[in-house]
């Protein structure tokens, strides 16, 4: 089987497993609007508040609704063998894990876009602010999952990972957060944003080539333990 | 090793082997002790009593010759700690693996030291115990770093395969700290910028350069006697069925 269609037939496989399991799509979508409908509950329903701290909410929200998810990227995977057969197949594990990521982050991190809108109206934000949250979301999303692969690539062997998982990934998360979070709010205040999305854009290209190799290599060490 | 003279590559294999490493170390160690305490006390003398106070700031400003030391060591030994475990990784060399873990948690409480000591001369300067400072910011980030090392170590059992993963994450942050590093300072900053580096014309009088150069040599000093106790005990217990460490434990005792 030559390389491309491995790796398609690996994003088929997750996308048809991921269908049949529905509630894992559902449940990191819920806890993303859920954790952003308890802010204005804790800080109070005052609309000039919430619409300053609007983007920041969102994102924040999406970081953890995005770690939330990440356990199910290899989780099942590692546990009924299937990651054994994939390291030993004849490809270069790299771009199958490529595969894996990218059809987790249809599952987990495009669904987020589609309900942003409606937190976004929760929120007061304005259209336009609506519009580069939405763009932030697609370039900064696809980073969240490639560099948390790596995090659960390293956790994956052990029983109790969830904890140290958040503690290894998180810092990692913070120059999205700064840079998606930041876009949002300049767009409120009818900022150019041009910088910040090339800079998103480029953090996306840089983790797309280079965080499949430290995941495959972690998901080897965590093979052999 | 072909890329090395060979006295450097004999020199690399004998010190990869414990036993040679570890009476190395024994006979190295008083005299690490020894430099690493003059420089100490001559850094402190230098900086606590012989350097002028600061025309803006008084005395308060001497917390720097315990602060700027840590700050720099902090990186440095993240730094250190890659590049072992890189090593570990390419060449399954075991001492690297346990250089790169030692060094973890040494870093860590260097990290913590700048943290503290910056809050505390941030408290009468600034007029706040924190604030969201770019350099504050990244510095607590790379203490989070050094925790998720710890953490992960401490979380696998078998040990080498946890110097593997430890060795894979501290290579990802290592391409990671200098993008969190300029995002944290595109995004808010209040520290004051470099002094020291500035090599064309320092804006730190020499008085109080001398003292600081001469505690982060001390420093560097304290660095390598912590990691190479805790690397001698690692590799105690990771070699505890080996035969000269049974012959060294039998020797010992009278």
């Amino acid at each position: 089987m030559p390389l491309t269609h491995a790796f398609f037939a690996v994003i088929r496989r997750d996308l048809i497993l991921a269908l049949r399991r529905r509630s894992e799509i559902a449940n990191p979508l819920l806890f993303f609007v859920l954790v952003i409908t308890l802010f204005p509950l804790g800080i109070g329903a005052r609309p000039q508040l919430l619409q300053t701290i609007a983007p920041g909410i969102i994102w924040v929200a999406a970081l953890l609704a995005a770690m939330l998810s990440l356990d199910s990227l290899f989780r099942s995977d590692f546990d009924d063998g299937s990651l054994e057969q994939m390291l030993l197949s004849q490809h270069p594990v790299s771009v199958l894990i490529l595969g894996k990521i990218i059809a987790h982050w249809l599952v987990t991190g495009l669904p987020l876009l589609v309900i942003a809108p409606l937190l976004a109206i929760f929120l007061g934000m304005s259209v336009h602010s609506l519009g580069i949250l939405l763009l932030t979301l697609l370039l900064g999303t696809p980073v969240l999952s490639l560099i948390g692969a790596i995090g659960v690539a390293l956790t994956v062997g052990l029983r109790r990972g969830g904890m140290i998982l958040s503690l290894l990934v998180l810092p990692l998360y913070v120059p999205v957060l700064i840079f998606a979070g930041n876009a949002v709010a300049m767009a409120g205040n009818g900022l150019p944003v041009g910088a910040q999305i090339n800079i998103l854009t480029a953090m996306l290209f840089m983790a797309l080539a280079l965080a499949p190799w430290p995941t495959a290599a972690a998901l080897k060490m965590s093979m052999s333990q | 090793m072909f890329l090395f003279p060979d006295p450097v590559g004999r020199f690399f294999h004998r010190m990869a082997s414990p036993p040679h490493f570890y009476a190395l170390t024994d006979k190295l160690m008083p005299w690490l002790v020894g430099i690493f305490l003059i420089l100490l006390v001559g850094g402190l003398y230098g900086g606590l009593y012989l350097a002028p106070p600061d025309y803006q700031q008084g005395d308060s400003y001497r917390i720097i010759y315990i602060h700027v030391p840590s700050a720099w060591m902090s990186l440095f030994i993240y730094i250190v700690m890659a590049m072992a475990g890189a090593v570990g990784l390419i060449w399954r060399i075991k001492l690297a693996e346990i250089v790169a873990i030692s060094s973890a948690s040494v870093g860590a409480s260097f990290t913590f030291i700048a943290l503290v000591t910056g809050s505390l001369w941030g408290k009468p300067m600034w007029g706040a115990w924190w604030v969201w400072d770019a350099r504050l910011t990244s510095e607590l980030i790379l203490l989070f770093l050094y925790l998720g090392v710890i953490g992960l170590y401490n979380a696998i059992d078998d040990k080498r395969t946890a110097s593997k993963a430890v060795a894979i994450l501290a290579l990802v942050g290592v391409v990671n700290i200098p993008i969190i590093h300029y995002s944290v300072e595109w995004w808010n900053t209040l520290h004051q910028g470099p002094t020291v580096t500035k090599m064309d014309k320092p804006s730190i009088h020499v008085s109080m350069l001398v003292p600081l150069l001469t505690m982060a040599v001390a420093f560097k000093f304290y660095y390598v006697i912590a990691m190479l106790q805790r690397a001698r005990l690692e590799l105690l217990q990771r070699e505890r069925t080996a035969a000269w460490v049974k012959k060294m434990v039998t020797e010992q005792q009278p």
